[in-house]
């Protein structure tokens, strides 16, 4: 079942079209990787379909309910839900009070608020950390805290922004594993990725973005194979 | 015999310092969600003065009767404050933001000077009169049960930021709005809601003084004053930073006054200000 449908989306920001046209399709349960290089508009994109920039034309449209226009926090309640690749925790708030600032979105209980946030906390293996303050974190825990806060308002859909980046190798395949068990757990995904095998290794589909313009989208094997992607963003073995 | 006079002034400047401090805690409550400085808090407090005097003169209600409605009234005030002016400033720039603060305050002075006149005015035999005498210190029957209730309202504040749902939310706003609102959580009625309790602080306050104080359309300008130095000597944003620092102030003003010179009262709460700008800008608790 189609869970996001994005209809010709452009945003411009003075003379710099940061999404130009942009289409694609996302079905419920699957994870779709966006990749494309710096400015290719990866993070327009998710603030466009989050509301929290608004879009010159085009249409988001969430379970076929047309999106475009509303605010974040309408958004966020239908079941959207985001990490951002700047990080943004609630820095003088324990873990646990992030987390349970998402879960009032679903729960009035502060009882039952606290308990859901908790599950989550573990859920992301962060359970100890929990009366930490956030601004206590590492840029790993803090990568998770951001992935727990958005899991707590019980997204459908979650868009997560380089989940990987900026964290040491030794973070990552945690990380990754987070990503698998979240989609197990029946979340779809839409994530920016720079590291190339991350994203052939998770995502069903790849949308691949250049100079805000749509260059591919398709299965991984297809994107690997596509000329333009390579061209621009994948790279070519010099033969000579 | 001089012990006595200290302790005397002591009590006398905790208990302006708890009034302070409430009213400090609603201007650093508005300001640490949305970086407004509100410069028609004086004012504000003028009017929660004035709405007890009217509902005493007009109705013959108590001002320790009237003042749920005085805070309600208040609060209602606070959120046509953001909706009628300060949520179109939001995005504008500081100057802007002052200037409109500002200009409220100037426009609420001088519509109560036209309506009211400058005349003082003040609520005659209230239910709190007299004075109390413990331990041969005289203490006003008014200024304690206000103190008492700013002590009060201030506590009841402090839990419902830290420990609600609303609390909760309002702090995150406060830090950053936009990772707020991914979560579901509506900035604008957050900040209605911080306005809302913003004034109603002040209504508290002004309404419990409205016993024992003049009532009169400058009244607040010495309060608002004092109120941005507990603010800046408690931190930027900090609500518990603003119950230490109006003790202080009241400290230092009462002693002060008392040890020093009486005519130069404003001169140490505001040299404290300067000492906090200089050598700690961020204040005692502040985040900035």
């Amino acid at each position: 079942m189609k869970i996001l449908s994005v209809e010709n989306l452009s945003r411009s920001f003075g003379g710099i079209k940061a999404n130009n046209d942009i289409s694609f399709e996302v079905t419920e349960g699957t994870i779709l990787g966006v990749i494309g290089p710096n400015g290719a508009g990866k993070s327009t994109l998710f603030d466009l379909i989050t509301g929290y920039t608004k879009t010159d034309n085009g249409k988001v449209s969430f379970f076929n309910k047309d999106i475009s226009g509303l605010s974040p926090d309408k958004i966020s309640s239908l079941g959207i839900g985001r990490t951002f690749q700047k990080l943004k925790p609630f820095a003088d708030q324990t873990l646990l009070e992030n987390v349970m600032i998402g879960s009032f979105v679903k729960e009035d209980n502060i009882k039952k608020a606290r308990d859901k946030a908790l599950e989550i906390i573990d859920f992301v293996d962060l359970i100890e950390k929990r009366h930490h303050f956030a601004r206590e974190l590492s840029t790993g825990q803090r990568k998770r805290l951001e992935m727990a806060r958005a899991m707590a308002i019980e997204p459908k859909l979650l868009l997560m922004d380089e989940v990987t980046g900026g964290v040491d190798q030794k973070t990552i395949p945690g990380l990754v594993e987070l990503i698998k068990k979240l989609k197990k757990s029946g979340v779809t995904i839409i994530t920016i990725e720079h590291n190339i095998n991350i994203i052939m290794e998770i995502s069903d589909n790849i949308l691949a973005l250049d100079q805000g313009k749509r260059i591919a989208y398709g299965t991984p094997k297809e994107i690997q194979q596509n000329e333009e992607v390579i061209d621009s963003y994948l790279g070519t073995v010099d033969a000579t | 015999m001089i012990s006595e006079i200290i302790l005397q002034a002591m009590v006398t400047g905790l208990m302006m310092g708890l009034i302070y401090a409430l009213i400090a805690a609603g201007l650093s409550l508005i300001f640490g969600l949305m970086d407004i400085v509100n410069f028609a808090h004086g004012e504000h407090l003028m009017l929660s003065m004035f709405s007890s005097f009217w509902l005493w003169s007009l109705f013959g209600l108590d001002p320790i009767f009237s003042i749920p409605i005085t805070i309600l009234l208040m609060a209602f005030c606070g959120v046509l404050t953001h909706y009628f002016l300060i949520r179109y400033i939001l995005k504008a720039k500081m100057l802007i933001q002052i200037c409109a603060t500002f200009g409220l305050s100037i426009f609420i002075r001088s519509i109560a000077q036209f309506l009211w006149t400058p005349d003082f005015r003040n609520i005659d035999k209230p239910l709190l009169e007299g004075r109390l005498e413990i331990s041969g210190m005289f203490i006003g029957q008014p200024q304690l049960i206000a103190s008492l209730v700013c002590l009060v309202a201030f506590i009841l504040l402090y839990l419902f930021v830290t420990k609600t749902e609303t609390g909760l939310a309002l702090q995150a706003t406060a830090q950053d709005r936009h990772a707020a609102e991914i979560l579901g959580i509506p900035s604008d009625k957050m900040f209605a809601i911080g306005w809302a309790i913003g004034l109603g602080c002040v209504g508290v306050a002004g309404g419990m003084m409205a016993n024992y104080f003049f009532i009169f359309t400058d009244v607040g300008i010495n309060f608002a004053l004092f109120a941005f130095v507990a603010v800046a000597l408690g931190g930027f944003g900090s609500i518990i930073g603003c119950l230490y620092a109006g003790i202080i102030i009241g400290l230092v003003e009462s002693l002060g006054g008392l040890l020093i010179d009486p005519s130069f009262k404003l001169l140490y709460v505001f040299a404290i200000y300067l000492l906090v700008v200089i050598f700690r800008p961020q204040g005692l608790f502040g985040r900035y």
